[in-house]
């Protein structure tokens, strides 16, 4: 099961209001490489994969649910205070109609979150690819998001982010090292 | 209402303590997944967890509780249903 823990796991700091980057942020709320589809993709992944990684994708598939609350507090910081014009202005018209300043689970171009955005091959070398290449995804997305925004709290935040990417990446790079070791132990007679 | 912590300048920073023992073992526990016999990073591990055990108690009884479902105590009335949520500070 899971235990909710009520903090952040980065401090998540704005210093004005912005609505156009929450927008943008969007992309890593339920996009394709967001953090939404990070968590479900290793979660569900968890049940196939060799017992020597399970761990590995528990416990990174968990963050990312922190990531996922810490993308969602800046969107909500972002927002709260805009007005109907202010988001109309940023192209966020459509989402006021159908959510008002609710958070919603799409992409910045407003397409709402799809399971086609992750895969399960259920071979561990595929699919620890795959993890890697969401990563390395998310790791970009997360600088032209940082290189878009002049608000220094909220870059802040984002290159915690950015670094975290980084570090899951070499992770599963890792994992991908033991299943070669354990798959050619296998081979020996 | 009058048992509601008060948000001052020491909750953040009592609350970036927690945070940052908190990322030193996330970050061990994600080494530790693919590095299972580093003696030296695994007694690292045991040490902050103790150590991030005090700073959340401690913390805890100042601000309430972090965890539910029985992971976490109370004081009366109960405090975990209480504002602020981590998205509000």
């Amino acid at each position: 099961m899971w235990v909710y823990e009520k903090k952040l796991q980065y401090p998540v700091r704005v210093s004005k209001c912005d609505p156009r980057m929450a927008k943008f942020l969007t992309e890593q709320y339920g996009g394709a490489d967001g953090e939404l589809s990070a968590a479900l993709r290793y979660l569900n992944q968890r049940y196939t994969i060799p017992d020597k990684v399970i761990g590995l994708l528990t416990d990174i598939g968990t963050e990312e649910f922190a990531h996922l609350e810490m993308i969602a507090t800046m969107i909500y910081k972002l927002t709260k205070d805009a007005t109907p014009e202010q988001l109309i202005a940023v192209g966020l018209g459509p989402h006021y109609a159908n959510h008002d300043h609710a958070l919603y689970y799409e992409n910045a171009g407003g397409v709402p979150w799809t399971a086609a955005y992750i895969q399960a091959k259920g071979d561990p070398l595929a699919d620890l690819y795959e993890d890697i290449a969401a990563e390395e995804k998310a790791r970009a997305t997360y600088q032209w998001l940082i290189d878009m925004t002049d608000d220094v709290d909220l870059q802040d935040s984002l290159k915690f982010l950015r670094e975290r990417e980084i570090v899951h990446s070499l992770r599963f790079k890792e994992a991908v090292e033991i299943i070669k070791a354990d798959r050619d132990t296998k081979k020996v007679f | 209402m009058s048992s509601r912590a008060q948000i001052d300048e020491n909750y953040y920073k009592k609350l970036e303590e927690l945070q940052q023992l908190d990322f030193a073992l996330v970050e061990l526990t994600l080494y530790l997944d693919t590095h299972p016999n580093d003696m030296q990073a695994l007694q690292q591990f045991n040490q902050l967890a103790q150590q991030r055990h005090q700073c959340a108690f401690h913390f805890e009884a100042q601000y309430g509780p972090l965890l539910q479902y029985g992971h976490s105590y109370s004081k009366y009335p109960w405090q975990w249903a209480e504002s602020p949520w981590p998205w509000q500070v």
